[in-house]
């Protein structure tokens, strides 16, 4: 296996800008994943040749972290908290209900190819807008079976995120106050929202 | 009683993610004044007689913090914590998406006052979104001019590295993130000695937090005479509480030190749900002892909630109605913490896997007698034997719940059973 010339330049401008070329390590093995999709010995290897650090470095540091899939898995993920604060607003019976509706168990992924489903005890961030998912490490809040039914739906024929996330340009348009704006959605489930009916 | 917004008062504001929005709300004036009106030593003079405490955990003086930087030793870092995974918080996720630039000001201006001129912000991998809008917003600041060389003419260089974490809770531990900022497995450090003193690549560092430095603005702005009139004798200004669980309007509030708990479940979070009683709440987040309704008037600030027994940590507040099995929150927390001990001291590694067993075994009605006292001598044994506060923190919740709730640990053990769980679902 071997880099493209993008990835191995993106490296090397990592390795650059950190006061130490071994800080490079996160954000290179970030570059591997979304080129290739995880990070296998191979990917750690060429990391570890480009930032001149022993192969053994980048392995002991990438095997720490969790983020770094060692597998190819579906074109989308699909990741539910069951830590307490969503627990307590029925994560784990939501995704009892995930696994019945996509037809598999926790960690695998649909026969089409299509989600990655998978519960996490690490929290998310959105106890506020408990029951949640990270579709692709975005936020989806106040799930419900219905909503859940709908994004799996979207799923099944949504192509892959784009692997690197939309990079401002060297020239960021500025946008009038009142169009681009505030993020789509300000923080759901992490801003005070309506009385919802109670059930 | 409503919120006090100081942080949140522009939230909403048109285009307030970008720089022209946030320059409406009179963004960046504070970090102009900051650098044409004061000298670095005057602003962290500032800060220490504002009053600000850090609002990652452990409530340390924040111009205190900067002071202990050893005068003459260059580089100095200055790292932001945006590594926000503590379970039951989402405020800096909130403040940075809401508001990047108000982060980024703080940031700017923290650096400039204890002369660091290369900042980073540590951001966990899983807050994609805000990892985008932080880097719009820096990508702004330097188009603007407020990062780089000679910061508008002020012969001051500052130049931001946003870091992305990749899945560890561990690194939120200021050592622990150091640690892997610099490209290790992010295992904490012993202390002393303090990252002021020895930080990253060993030169002194300051570790701020995302809220801590988003407050910073407001203070240049308005003087630290203005910010200390907010709150109680020992907390001064605001803090974001996030409220989670059984609650009927969870989300984020902004509520003056000292502010009653009850204000913050009851007024603004209009209660607990479908009109169930309030059994328990946990203020600070996963890591810290639990409180029951008989502290609803206790003051949300450092001090008052220590005195209850618990800590304010890093501002959540889960609220647990009457339905509530405490053994399985003790279990997933527990769990948790398990997963996230980095495997560096025994007593974290083994103890957070033992309490573990013991929590399941409780709660699948295959529990002991004397578990909950096996409990409990695991926890002190846990507890100041841990390399980092992780360790320790682990042991807090559950015997906080077992010292509040004894007997339903007992009742499992008896009934063979969790008297809580009846027709719900397990997923192992």
């Amino acid at each position: 296996m071997s880099l493209s010339q993008a990835t191995v330049e993106k490296i090397q401008d990592y390795a650059r800008r950190y006061p130490s070329a071994q800080s490079a390590i996160l954000p290179a093995l970030w570059a591997v994943q979304h080129e290739v999709g995880y990070v296998t010995s191979d990917g750690m290897r060429e990391v570890a040749q480009h930032l001149g650090l022993p192969a053994s470095l980048v392995e002991a540091t990438s095997s720490f972290y969790s983020m770094y899939l060692t597998r190819p898995e579906g074109r989308h993920d699909a990741v539910m908290c069951v830590n307490v604060a969503c627990a307590l607003r029925g994560a784990e019976e939501l995704f009892a209900y995930c696994e019945q509706r996509l037809g598999i168990r926790d960690g695998q992924t649909t026969s089409d190819g299509a989600i990655t489903l998978r519960s996490t005890i690490e929290c998310l961030g959105a106890c506020g807008g408990a029951p949640m998912m990270q579709i692709d490490h975005r936020f989806e809040e106040d799930l419900t079976p219905e909503r859940v039914n709908a994004i799996f739906e979207r799923l099944r024929t949504e192509p892959a995120p784009s692997p690197e996330p939309p990079r401002p340009a060297a020239v960021p348009p500025t946008p009038t106050p009142a169009a681009k704006a505030a993020p789509k959605r300000p923080a759901g489930g992490s801003r005070p929202r309506e009385k919802k009916a109670d059930t | 009683m409503a919120e006090k917004k100081i942080l949140t008062k522009d939230f909403g504001a048109p285009g307030l993610a970008h720089l022209a929005g946030y320059e409406q709300t009179g963004g960046y004036q504070a970090y102009q004044k900051a650098l044409k009106e004061l000298q670095p030593d005057a602003l962290v003079e500032m800060v220490k007689k504002s009053g600000l405490r850090g609002r990652g955990g452990a409530g340390f003086g924040t111009g205190q913090k900067w002071s202990f930087l050893p005068k003459g030793v260059y580089p100095r870092y200055l790292v932001i914590n945006a590594d926000e995974s503590e379970p039951g918080c989402f405020k800096d996720r909130y403040l940075l998406e809401a508001s990047p630039h108000q982060v980024v000001e703080g940031l700017l201006i923290a650096a400039f006052a204890i002369g660091c001129n290369l900042a980073f912000i540590y951001i966990r991998g899983e807050y994609l979104p805000q990892h985008e809008a932080l880097e719009w917003a820096l990508a702004e600041a330097r188009q603007a001019g407020y990062i780089g060389k000679n910061v508008l003419g002020s012969g001051f260089d500052v130049d931001v590295i946003l870091h992305r974490g990749a899945g560890a809770y561990i690194c939120g531990e200021e050592t622990a993130l150091l640690t892997s900022l610099e490209g290790y497995r992010g295992e904490p450090r012993l202390k002393p000695p303090f990252p002021a003193i020895k930080g990253l690549y060993g030169k002194p560092t300051v570790v701020n937090n995302v809220e801590t430095v988003a407050t910073l603005p407001h203070i240049v702005s308005n003087g630290p005479d203005w910010f200390a009139t907010i709150g109680t004798e020992t907390g001064k200004g605001t803090r974001l509480w996030c409220m989670s669980g059984h609650v009927n309007r969870p989300g984020n509030y902004e509520m003056e030190m000292g502010a009653p708990i009850r204000e913050l479940i009851y007024d603004l979070g209009g209660g607990v749900w479908k009109n169930r009683k309030l059994k328990a709440f946990q203020p600070g987040g996963a890591s810290m002892m639990v409180l029951l309704p008989q502290h609803l008037d206790v003051g949300l600030d450092f001090d008052a909630i220590q005195k209850a027994g618990s800590l304010a940590g890093a501002g959540a507040m889960v609220v647990m109605d009457e339905t509530t099995c405490m053994v399985d929150m003790c279990r997933r927390y527990v769990e948790f913490f398990h997963h996230e001990s980095c495997g560096k001291c025994t007593p974290c590694r083994e103890g957070t896997f033992w309490m573990t067993n013991v929590l399941t075994r409780i709660e699948e009605g295959e529990g002991k007698a004397g578990d909950a006292d096996l409990l409990l001598e695991m926890g002190n044994n846990i507890d100041g034997r841990s390399f980092c506060p992780l360790g320790d923190a682990s042991t807090w919740f559950p015997r906080s719940c077992i010292k509040y709730f004894r007997d339903e640990f007992e009742q499992h053990v008896t009934e063979h059973a969790c008297p809580f769980r009846k027709e719900r679902v397990m997923v192992a």
